[in-house]
């Protein structure tokens, strides 16, 4: 146990801090500026909590993964106020990754329905901004918008962590 | 491995199968090089399986090709590092053939995949239930054959998939858990369906496909840079091994060399992958438990190497480095040297977080005795990488089918035999800790030179077969050439395809809610699998 603290207490605070621009690399700096507006949007919009719903509607799993980075110990997203939830029905935003493939149309659908108003829609990567490398066949819908109503398109593939956060300050700021 | 058990092997199969009255036709020379192609009269398929698998051949899996006329159908056996591909043809219009199912069970969803892609029926099929076809098409159409439009063929939304038939119990305390396709987190999509007594899981089926994205269909007509890209995007967390594979398959039918630097900055890559892969599973393996340090401290030391690779070669998950001829980001010797340090800070870090991990009872209590899989399952169905090596099964296609640069390279595979999720744990921490040996011995042996060959436009017709080790395991592919450079037909085989079977059976008998960690001890690719 103590070898554990003693870890705990070597590594320190690793999340990236408000550090002045341009002082390291600039992305670790620009994810924390994003973020502290992001977190003055949520505060002020969502009484601190901007809960989001993931829904992989086809992906890669390339999207997933760097979703899940903005979670891990460098980006730790939650102390924005942002934090990803298990159901449709406690969620704001609907995070959805991929091409829509025709085998997820109904279940997006369906999950889309379950979220309560107001609710916004992301769709994240190239594939879910318009079809990306996938494009529209006889499996797959193509864009996340074909399927349901998109409020905002995160490209890339996959989006950087940086850019995810990005995509969600450009949305909460239109709020 | 000695190459020559392999070859003896080969040709001990060939002595069986003619024992066993089967007439066949070693294609010579093989055309899939350097793998074996034995042809076959369609009636003998099943037969040819039931010798292989008296002769402890593995089944890797099944394609079939439109070629007009006729439907032609491979199935990949491995012993000792050989690979044998069975080849038979028959009518398009009536395509009918015995299934290998009762010899193999790997080859049991595969060919439900076949029957719904191509209609092609196996007769004596013990399971007849579709696998790929949910609602998106007909049960009468049959997407990868060549008259079938890519566009498909359904206007307006897809209806929902609400009468597959499951396997249903009776009895007054069975009850069904239905689980997905959305699942309670950010995880890919499928359907899981419990039968199960108290807490306690009496059976699992699993459904999947919902992911199906018709990447065999839109590989057709492709160029060799947009078939890479494609490949490289099957699975998102293996686009180096898949890239890998659907190269070397088109580098081969084209009969292109590629330079030596190349291939090592392709094993470098698809190393970093897996160290990558297995610092992340490691994390999350700790988080299923909620021993929230591990997750942290794992999931820190793999946004370093993330970071590295943006820096180093452009891209975090290393998308679009491998093409075809080559890769597409040389390593400059700063960063070469630079990786060295890291290589070594990192060792240094898990020999810290092991005596930890080690110590703390918790996590072995709830590792230790679940989800087995017996090692007699892991071999008669064939699981592929930590998934087979946690259950005895040591095949790794880079030391028993070395290809450049692992020729030359001592590739250490770390078995163990309990079989549960305390073993996989352990299996991925020790394959990480042999993966930065090999990066090591990489770097210091970097080849100067080129790091692309010239692509040279292949025969109509060309066709490779390639099999590579991703960090899963074994990634097969198979790619054909039409004319004008155009792909005619790619088939990936993701190593999920051959373990998610294991899932199934693994987790029998274990509590409901010890199924996230059993399932994600196993980690399939649904995306992999799904295609
Ligand atoms: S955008 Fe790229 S990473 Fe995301 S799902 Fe599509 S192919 Fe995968």
């Amino acid at each position: 146990m103590l070898r554990l603290y003693g870890k705990i207490f070597k590594t320190g605070v690793i999340t990236e801090k408000v550090r002045k621009p341009g002082r390291q690399g600039a992305e670790p700096d620009e994810f924390v500026q994003t973020g502290e507006q992001l977190r003055q949007i949520v505060d002020r919009r969502f009484r601190g909590s901007l809960a989001i719903r993931q829904v992989d509607a086809g992906s890669c799993n390339g999207c997933e993964l760097e979703i899940h980075a903005i979670n891990n110990a460098y980006y730790d997203v939650e102390r924005f106020g942002v934090h990803f939830v298990a159901s449709p029905r406690h969620a704001d935003i609907l995070m959805v990754t991929g091409p829509v493939s025709r085998h997820m149309e109904e279940a997006l659908r369906r999950t889309w329905e379950a979220t309560p108003e107001p609710k916004w829609v992301i769709a994240v990567g190239d594939c879910g901004a318009c079809g990306g490398e996938f494009g529209v066949s006889y499996a797959s819908c193509g864009a996340v918008s074909n399927v349901i109503p998109v409020d905002l398109a995160i490209p890339g593939c996959p989006p950087t962590p940086l850019a995810l956060l990005q995509g969600l300050l450009t949305l909460c700021g239109r709020l | 491995m000695n190459p020559i058990t392999g070859i003896d092997a080969y040709h001990a199969f060939g002595l069986k199968l003619a024992e066993a009255g089967l007439p066949l036709r070693s294609v010579d020379p093989s055309p899939l090089a350097p793998a074996k192609v034995l042809e076959l009269a369609p009636t003998d398929w099943g037969k040819a399986a039931a010798v292989a698998r008296a002769e402890s051949w593995r089944w890797a899996g099944v394609w079939a090709e439109d070629c007009g006329p006729q439907l032609t159908v491979q199935a990949c056996l491995e012993k000792q590092g050989c690979y044998v591909l069975l080849h038979t043809a028959v009518d398009s219009a009536h395509p009918v053939l015995p299934s290998h199912t009762h010899s193999y069970w790997a080859a049991e969803r595969p060919e439900r995949q076949l029957q719904d892609m191509f209609g092609l029926r196996f007769e004596d099929h013990p399971d007849p239930r579709r696998w790929a076809r949910h609602q998106a098409w007909g049960d009468t159409e049959h997407p990868l054959r060549k008259d079938y439009p890519v566009a498909g063929t359904r206007s307006g939304p897809t209806p929902p998939d609400k009468d597959y038939a499951f396997l249903r119990a009776h009895g007054p305390s069975v009850y069904e858990i239905p689980v997905g396709p959305v699942h309670a987190g950010i995880i890919e999509p499928g359907h899981f369906r419990f039968l199960a007594v108290g807490e306690t899981v009496l059976h699992l089926e699993e459904r999947l496909g919902y992911v199906h994205k018709g990447i065999e269909k839109i590989a057709e007509g492709r160029d060799p840079q947009g078939l890479a890209r494609l490949a490289g995007r099957v699975s998102g967390d293996s686009t180096v091994g898949h890239a890998w594979a659907a190269c070397m398959a088109m580098e081969r039918a084209a009969r292109i060399e590629i330079p030596a630097r190349a291939a090592s900055l392709r094993a470098i890559f698809a190393e970093r992958e897996r160290v990558i892969n297995h610092l992340w599973d490691l994390a999350a393996r700790c988080n299923d438990v909620g021993f929230a340090f591990g997750y942290y401290q794992f999931g820190r030391l793999r946004e370093q190497w993330l970071r590295e690779n943006r820096e180093w070669f452009g891209h975090r998950l290393l998308m679009d480095r491998i093409v075809p001829g080559g890769v597409a980001t040389d390593l400059a010797s700063e960063a070469a040297a630079k990786m060295g340090k890291t290589i070594v800070r990192l060792r240094r870090e898990l020999d810290e977080l092991l005596t930890i991990l080690d110590a703390n009872s918790s996590l072995e209590d709830r590792f230790l005795g679940a989800g087995v899989l017996s090692a007699e399952l892991a071999a008669a169905l064939g699981a592929l990488g930590f998934v087979g090596r946690s259950s005895g099964q040591s095949f790794d296609v880079r030391r028993d089918a070395p290809y450049a640069p692992y020729d030359r390279l001592e590739v250490r595979v770390p078995v163990e035999t309990q079989g549960d999720v305390s073993s996989r744990f352990w299996v991925r921490y020790k394959e990480l800790r042999a993966a930065l040996r090999l990066l090591e011995s990489l770097l210091v042996n970097l080849p100067a030179g080129e790091i692309a060959a010239t692509w040279g436009e292949p025969p109509a017709d060309a066709q490779g077969f390639a099999a590579v080790e991703g960090w899963r395991g074994e990634i097969l592919a198979f790619v054909r050439f039409a004319t004008d450079n155009r792909i005619a037909r790619y088939w990936p085989r993701d190593p999920s395809t051959v373990n998610w079977p294991a899932l199934e059976k693994l987790v029998l008998g274990n509590i409901v809610p010890d199924f996230p960690v059993c399932n994600k001890s196993v980690n399939g690719s649904y995306s992999g699998h799904d295609l």
